[in-house]
């Protein structure tokens, strides 16, 4: 049985260009001098360094420690020296530089020894914990640590959704990964299958790829496993995570909910490739397929060591032609311009491509919205974007989050047929980071509030401590006046006598008192020190005893 | 029953009290800068309206009829400003920031001219008891219906692209006049 | 006239009773528009707007006592959302009361003599330490409020602004394009 794939709303059919990277196979790019690999690759809380600049380190040796529950690690590309560990540029959408160690390549490109583990003996949990170890995360863009995807708690997951859509445009490197590695995919797919306990396995695949789909088909079928592999007709963005989840099960996920929530992971085949390698071989991520096109010399994909400068990314790719206008990281619909050629290929970079005017003409002016509704027709979350965008761009965030902003996957469906050239994805990340930041501010705000009560509270209290002890002192005093003056209070009599006695116990302990250095020193030295002291005394510099005794009770 | 329904429909759209009779511009411009306080301020309004009604035939026929015709206008203010008074004890202690929110309108609904103006215009067309109230509540439902389409229109215009001579108040009565000719389509709707 | 006089003091005594009557019944006896204010102040205690912390301001601007426009941490943002709780038009920040960009404190703890006085300073207890002991700021809970920098004897506290990094950076307000006219 077949599952016939259902239909998403919306959705957009641009143009391929999979042709110009996906005929040639996947090329290993060459030992390079210098990776600079960034400690914030992945969703979440960013590595810690644990290497020190000039410190040597080995191909698959941790450079940045998981800190926190959302994290993971960082892994040094190839074995060298540490030169640097320092803000420098990375693919992110603002242009601003991050933390990143900077490691110089020795050449040898020596591993650690790594651990390959009998996953089908290991159970869940320690399996968990290693691919945590081993700095896995999501491929597919998203970069969320995998280890956490990786847990059935709290909602049991029925079904495993592999994704190998690979929607948007220009993109080839899941495809060309599945034709070359289908055994490799299917054999990572198991081991996640066993890590999630769940019954059925599904792989999506966009049916512009049919040489994906028979490698993968015969990949299964020569491992003995029941994995379905189902062609999905091509359209983006079947390659969403809810999109892809609908297609093949029909179950729609709940607004602002994850697809965990009705049961169901959705993993990318690359994920599945990286995963096999790092439990078959114990390899850590240190290196993933990217896809080079557009206005190059030879596109294609490369197998790229995490922390690649892209330019040398591109170099390899024959550099580009004349006429380029700029990059772009990952697809054209969703990616980002890239500000800095000397940014390194994180987790995150799928395909770089290199634009030129005529295949990536310079966004026309905007034109008022005139409210035509194409882009709702082609949302494939079935929001209405007009309307978000009415009060994004209005700064009404509250609003537009009332139509349901939040549920806006950002695929660029509405901003690729508006036929006013809105650029209504950006009106709409920008109203998302307001709202967030807003949110930021309102958590600092109550947790100060409460910080502010509690000590306006402690102050009130330690007050009124204070207040009561006086009063029982004062109360005390009274008390003993008036013994004293009855002329019969034992109680006072002993604490006088005790207080007497500390006294001269602390006046003997002073006079007696000596420096303590010069106790273990040969009686040659002793001998020196007890004639200087001497001499001091008979010249009254030294105080004597019975000078620093306090006399004074 | 046929004649409230046409008292209904009549004072809701045909006759709308602030469309075609011009009356309660006050909070009609005043509160319609938000969609919640509006639909506030117009079931405060309806509550007072009806209830304004009800009583004042009461007054009007039973204790002062034609020889103390004189004093309607006057204990008809009185018995609005009493019906206002309690409202607004009431939402201040049901809603206190709806209570802000309606500010000065509040008390306002006093004078506001559409509560005075249905009881007066029950009297002039010699309505019964249950007809004055059924007046009473079409003509707030049709303050409320424009209310609440006016600051719904008001909350888009504000995100929207006004040339600056025409922001605030100017685009508001523009729209507000667009909408009065509208509500002059339903002439004729009830022969 | 007798007549007139006694039904229109028959109409007052009737509802001067149920006025009466609600007053009772409907009494406020706290004005939770305070706690609905504070919750849009941003907590700094920093004092700018002339009271002792943010609590007290809300409830002089529940009470009518002290205008919208007061609260310089909160900005122009935040003047918009009171103006938007309490109905009126938003308006300017006051005369010197110009927002900055958010800062925290930062003790040079090689001058720190462990007085203490900035500890009883911060509304919030966002400073580590003890009596001759090093002092240091909890970054993450210090609003920026500046109080601690008055008591300081040696002069060791400063402001640092918060610079914006990858992980709290925002996007940007798209460009909006104009045609060009010849």
């Amino acid at each position: 049985m077949t599952r016939r794939p259902r239909h998403f709303p919306g959705g957009i059919h641009p143009d391929q260009h999979k042709a110009e990277s996906n005929a040639t196979p996947i090329a290993t790019m060459p030992l390079l001098p210098r990776y600079v690999v960034p400690l914030r690759q992945h969703i979440g809380t960013a590595a810690r360094a644990c290497v020190e600049v000039g410190e040597r380190v080995l191909r698959g040796q941790p450079v940045g420690l998981a800190e926190g529950y959302v994290s993971t690690g960082a892994h040094a590309p190839t074995s060298g020296t540490v030169v640097a560990v320092e803000a420098r540029a990375v693919p992110h959408p603002s242009g601003l530089f991050d933390t990143c160690v900077v490691i110089d390549a020795d050449g040898e490109d020596r591993a650690v020894e790594f651990q390959p583990l009998a996953w089908r003996e290991l159970d869940p949990s320690a399996l968990r914990n290693r691919v945590r170890e081993l700095g896995l995360a999501g491929l597919g863009g998203a970069v969320f640590p995998s280890y956490i995807k990786l847990n059935p708690a709290p909602q049991p997951i029925h079904t495993l959704i592999v994704n190998g859509a690979e929607c948007e445009p220009w993109i080839t490197c899941d495809d060309r990964l599945m034709r070359e590695r289908a055994p490799e995919i299917v054999e990572g797919i198991a081991v996640m299958r066993h890590a999630l306990g769940c019954a059925t396995v599904l792989i999506g695949v966009e049916d512009n790829k049919p040489e994906a789909i028979t490698a993968l088909r015969a990949a299964v079928a020569a491992a003995g496993a029941d994995f379905e592999v189902i062609a999905l007709p091509t359209r983006y963005p079947s390659g969403g995570g809810k999109q892809i989840t609908y297609l093949l099960t029909g179950v729609e996920t709940p607004t602002g909910g994850r697809s965990t929530d009705v049961g169901i992971q959705v993993f990318n085949v690359g994920t599945a490739y990286a995963l096999q390698r790092a439990v078959t071989r114990g390899e850590p991520l240190i290196s993933r397929v990217v896809t080079v096109t557009g206005h190059v010399a030879r596109p294609g994909n490369f197998e790229t060591r995490i922390g690649t400068p892209i330019n040398d990314l591109l170099a390899a790719a024959g550099g580009a032609l004349a006429g380029a206008s700029g990059e772009i990281v990952g697809g054209p619909l969703m990616g980002f311009a890239l500000m800095d050629l000397a940014a390194p290929v994180t987790k995150a970079v799928n395909c770089v491509i290199v634009k030129n005017p005529s295949q990536f003409p310079p966004r026309p002016v905007d034109l008022p919205c005139i409210r035509c509704g194409a882009c709702a027709r082609a949302c494939p979350a079935g929001l209405q974007p007009f309307e978000m965008y009415w009060y994004s761009r209005a700064r009404d965030f509250g609003r537009a989050q009332g139509y349901d902003l939040f549920d806006c996957i950002e695929c660029g469906a509405c901003a690729y047929v508006c036929p006013s050239h809105i650029p209504l994805v950006d009106y709409f990340r920008h109203a998302k980071s307001e709202i967030w930041e807003r949110e930021r501010e309102k958590s600092n705000a109550d947790q100060a509030r409460q910080r502010h009560e509690f000590k306006t509270f402690r102050l009130e209290r330690e007050k009124r401590e204070k207040a009561e002890k006086f009063a029982k002192a004062a109360e005390q005093t009274k008390a003993a006046a008036n013994a004293v003056e009855t002329g019969a209070d034992p109680e006072a009599e002993r604490k006088k006598a005790i207080l007497h006695a500390a006294l001269e116990r602390a006046k003997k302990a002073k006079e007696t008192v000596t420096p303590k250095n010069t106790d273990n020193l040969p009686p040659a030295i002793q001998g020196e020190i007890a004639e200087i002291e001497a001499r001091r005394r008979a010249a009254g510099l030294a105080d004597t005893p019975e000078k620093t005794g306090n006399d004074t009770p | 029953m046929e004649t409230y329904f046409f008292i209904l429909i009549g004072t809701v759209f045909v006759n709308n009290i602030v469309m075609s009779k011009i009356l309660g511009l006050c909070p009609f411009m005043g509160v319609s800068r938000k969609l919640e306080t509006s639909i506030a301020m117009g079931a405060a309004t309806t509550f007072v309206l009806t209830l304004a009604s009800g009583i004042s035939y009461l007054i009007d026929t039973y204790l002062l009829g034609e020889a103390l015709a004189y004093l309607r206008t006057l204990s008809f203010i009185v018995v609005i400003a009493g019906i206002v008074g309690f409202t607004e004890m009431f939402i201040k202690k049901n809603s206190p920031v709806l209570f802000r929110v309606l500010g000065i309108y509040l008390p306002l609904i006093t004078t506001n001219c559409a509560v005075l103006g249905i009881p007066l215009l029950n009297v002039a067309e010699r309505h019964d008891f249950v007809e004055s109230l059924f007046f009473g509540l079409g003509g707030a439902l049709g303050f409320t219906l424009v209310l609440v389409l006016f600051a719904a229109m008001r909350e888009r215009l504000e995100a929207a692209d006004v040339p600056a001579p025409f922001r605030g108040a100017s685009i508001a009565m523009i729209t507000a006049g667009l909408m009065s000719l509208a509500f002059m389509g339903f002439a004729g709707l009830i022969k | 006239m007798l007549e007139a006089i006694l039904v229109m003091a028959g109409i007052a005594l009737v509802l001067g009773g149920v006025l009466g009557w609600a007053a009772i019944r409907y009494r406020v006896e706290e004005d939770p528009l305070v706690e609905k204010i504070d919750a849009i102040l941003p907590q700094t205690q920093c004092g700018q707007c002339g009271f002792p912390g943010c609590k007290p301001y809300a409830e002089a601007i529940a009470k009518g006592e002290a205008d919208i426009n007061q609260c310089p941490p909160g900005g122009e943002d935040g003047v918009r959302r009171l103006a938007e709780l309490l109905g009126v038009e938003p308006k300017p920040l006051g005369e010197g009361l110009e927002p900055k960009p958010r800062a925290i404190a930062v003790i040079d703890e090689n001058l720190c003599i462990g007085c203490t006085l900035c500890i009883q300073a911060c509304p919030v207890d966002a400073i580590m330490g003890a009596a001759k002991q090093m002092h240091t700021i909890i970054a993450d809970q210090c609003t920026g409020c500046e109080l601690c920098l008055p008591p300081c004897p040696v002069d060791c506290i400063h402001m640092e602004v918060v610079k914006e990094d990858v992980a709290s950076w925002k996007w940007r307000y798209p460009v909006h394009m104009m045609k060009r006219v010849a």
